[in-house]
C-alpha cells in the first residue's frame, strides 16, 4: 500500500509518560474512507492515540503520516493546514463555555475559511440541522445535557468538511437511546462524506453497527487486529471476556 | 554630611530590597507547586530543589511568552475578542479601582495631615498627596488591585479551559490558542492598566481633596494649584506608564499558569492561587526595578 492511498500511517510510534509505557511499537495503517474502532480497557493509551494523530502529543518515537506528511516534524503553521482536513470529537465535547451552540461551530469556520458572515450562518444552520441542534443555536453549552453536547461537539468537528475524523468515546456517559442516536449519526455521516473515521470506544453494539475494521489495545501493543466478525470468533480469552462483558 | 549619608542609603536599599523580593517569589513559586513527587537525594539536592524549579518555572513562562509574542504579531489578528478583553479586563475593573483610588486619598490625607501638623507643615499636604497617588501609591495600588481581579480571572478561566480540553479543542480546529487566548489578554492588560491608574490617581487626589476640606475647608482650585505647583510630565507620563509592564506582567504569568494547568478542580484552584500570588510579587519587584530606571532616566 503507498502512502498516498491511505491518510493515516503509523510506524513505531512509542509514548510513555514518567515510568508507564502507554503506547509501545504501534504500527498501524489506515484505509481511505474506511471506519476504524480502536478498542480496550481504560488506560490502554486510546484517547492518546488519538491526540498523537492530531499533533496535540508529540509521541517519544515513531512516525505519524497524515497524507504522507509526519505530524510530529512538520512546522507549526503547515500542521494547522493538516488539521484543518482533520475533524476531533471530544471526550466531554469540549465546547466553548462562553460560546453558545452556534458561536462554538462557527469559531473554526471564521477563522478558517473565507465565507461571508451569512454562508457562516447558512452553514452553521446546516450543520446543526444534521446533528438535530438546529434549536439549540442560542443555547450555552451549560444549558443542554451532554448527549446535545455531543451532537453540537460532531457539528464543530464537521465545520471545516474534515476528510478524517477522530472520535473519542463518542458515546461515554449516554444513556442507550442517546448513544444509539449518535451511533447512528456516525454511520449516517460514514455512509454520506465516506470520511476516513478513528472511532476509540467501549460501545460494542455502535462498533458492530459502524466498523470496517477493529483494534484492540491491551497494555500499549495492539493484541487484534481485523473485522468485528474476526473479533467475534476470536478464541483468546482476554477478547472473549472483553466481549462478553462490554456487550 | 547628612545629605551625604541619604544620597548613598537608597541605592543600597534598592538593592537589599530587589534581594529580598527576588527570594520571596522564588519562594512563592517553589511553595506554590502541588505536593508529591519529590525524591530527597541528599541535603545539597534538597537545597538545590526549589531553586531548580524556579529557574525552570522561569525558563518556561520565557519560552510562553516567546510564542505568544510571535503569535501575538502574525495575521490574522483577533481584534474582537481584543475588545471584548479590553472591556473585561478595564472597564469592569474601572469601579474596584475608582473605589481603592479614593480610599487611599482619603488615608494618605488623614494620614499626613496629623504628621504635618507636628512640623507645621500643613500646606505642602495637596503636594504630598498629588506627589504621591501619581508617582507610586496610584500605579502600585491599581496594579495590585487589578492583579487580584483579572490574574485570578484569567487563571482560572484559562485553567478550566485547559482541563476540559477546550484548550485542546481550539488546537485541534486549527486556532492558535497563545493567540486568541494568551495574546489577547496580554494585550489588553498592557492596555488597560495605564488608564485604569489614571483614574485612580483621579480618585485618590480628589477624595484627598474632599477629606482635607472636612477637616479644614480649602477650595478645590486652590488645593490643586497648590499639589500641581512643581509637577511635570516625568512626575506623570512615566509612573502611569510603567503600568504597562504590570498589565504584561500579570497578563503573561496569569495565562502562563491557567495554560499550564492539570488535574481537574484542585489544578483550576491552584493555577488560579499562583497566578494571584505571583503576579503580585513580580509586579512589586518589578516595581523596585522600574522606580530606580525612573530616578535615572527621569530625574526630578
Amino acid at each position: 500500500m503507498s502512502v498516498a492511498t491511505n491518510p493515516i500511517v503509523i510506524r513505531g510510534l512509542q509514548k510513555s509518560f514518567g515510568a508507564q509505557m502507554v503506547l509501545n511499537r504501534i504500527d498501524l495503517t489506515i484505509d481511505r474512507g474506511k471506519t476504524l474502532a480502536v478498542l480496550g480497557q481504560s488506560g490502554t493509551g486510546k484517547s492518546v492515540l488519538l491526540k498523537i494523530i492530531i499533533g496535540l502529543i508529540l509521541p517519544d518515537s515513531g512516525s505519524i503520516e497524515i497524507e504522507g506528511q509526519d505530524i510530529a516534524t512538520v512546522p507549526r503553521d503547515r500542521l494547522n493546514e493538516i488539521r484543518k482536513k482533520i475533524g476531533f470529537l471530544f471526550q466531554n465535547a469540549a465546547l466553548y463555555d462562553s460560546l453558545t451552540v452556534a458561536e462554538n461551530v462557527d469559531f473554526p469556520l471564521a477563522r478558517n475559511t473565507q465565507l461571508s458572515r451569512e454562508q457562516r450562518a447558512q452553514r452553521v444552520r446546516e450543520l446543526l440541522s444534521k446533528v438535530g441542534m438546529e434549536g439549540a443555536a442560542d443555547k450555552l453549552p451549560s444549558e443542554i445535557s451532554g448527549g446535545m453536547q455531543k451532537r453540537v461537539g460532531l457539528a464543530r468537528a464537521l465545520a471545516l468538511n474534515p476528510e478524517i475524523v477522530l472520535f473519542d468515546e463518542p458515546t461515554a456517559g449516554l444513556d442507550p437511546i442517546t448513544a444509539d442516536e449518535i451511533d447512528g449519526l456516525i454511520a449516517g455521516l460514514q455512509k454520506e462524506r465516506s470520511m476516513t473515521s478513528v472511532v476509540v470506544t467501549h460501545d460494542i453494539h455502535g462498533v458492530r453497527f459502524y466498523s470496517d475494521r477493529v483494534v484492540m489495545l491491551r497494555e500499549g501493543t495492539i493484541v487484534m487486529d481485523g473485522t468485528f466478525a474476526n473479533f467475534e470468533k476470536s478464541k483468546d480469552e482476554f477478547l472473549a471476556r472483553f466481549l462478553k462483558t462490554a456487550a | 554630611m547628612a545629605s551625604s549619608v541619604g544620597m548613598g542609603r537608597p541605592r543600597n536599599m534598592h538593592l537589599y530590597v530587589s534581594v529580598i523580593v527576588l527570594a520571596l517569589v522564588a519562594g512563592g513559586i517553589a511553595a506554590d507547586r502541588p505536593a508529591g513527587g519529590r525524591s530527597w537525594t541528599g541535603s545539597i539536592s534538597a537545597a538545590a530543589s526549589p531553586l531548580v524549579r524556579f529557574i525552570e518555572w522561569f525558563g518556561e513562562l520565557g519560552a510562553f511568552c516567546g510564542r505568544v509574542a510571535r503569535a501575538a504579531f502574525t495575521r490574522p489578528f483577533e481584534f474582537r475578542e481584543l475588545i471584548s478583553q479590553m472591556e473585561s479586563i478595564g472597564a469592569r475593573s474601572l469601579p474596584l479601582v475608582a473605589l481603592a483610588g479614593a480610599a487611599v486619598g482619603v488615608v494618605l490625607s488623614l494620614q499626613t495631615r496629623a504628621s504635618l501638623g507636628r512640623f507645621g507643615a500643613k500646606s505642602m499636604l495637596p503636594s504630598i498627596i498629588i506627589f504621591s497617588m501619581i508617582k507610586e501609591t496610584g500605579p502600585i495600588i491599581t496594579a495590585l488591585v487589578v492583579a487580584g481581579r483579572v490574574a485570578s480571572g484569567i487563571g482560572a478561566e484559562l485553567g478550566s479551559m485547559k482541563v476540559t480540553e477546550q484548550i485542546d479543542a481550539m488546537e485541534a480546529s486549527a486556532v492558535d490558542p497563545f493567540k486568541y487566548l494568551a495574546a489577547t489578554r496580554i494585550v489588553a492588560c498592557i492596555l488597560m492598566l495605564p488608564l485604569l491608574t489614571v483614574a485612580s490617581d483621579f480618585c485618590g487626589i480628589l477624595m484627598g481633596w474632599v477629606s482635607d476640606t472636612l477637616a479644614e475647608a480649602i477650595s478645590l482650585r486652590l488645593f490643586l494649584n497648590s499639589g500641581l505647583n512643581g509637577v511635570t510630565f516625568n512626575d506623570f507620563i512615566p509612573p502611569t506608564l510603567k503600568t504597562a509592564a504590570f498589565g504584561a506582567i500579570m497578563g503573561a504569568v496569569a495565562s502562563f499558569q491557567g495554560m499550564r494547568a492539570k488535574g481537574g478542580t484542585a489544578g483550576v484552584g491552584f493555577a488560579t492561587t499562583s497566578a494571584v500570588v505571583i503576579s503580585s510579587l513580580m509586579i512589586i519587584v518589578a516595581d523596585v526595578v522600574l522606580v530606580r530606571l525612573i530616578l535615572v532616566f527621569f530625574p526630578a
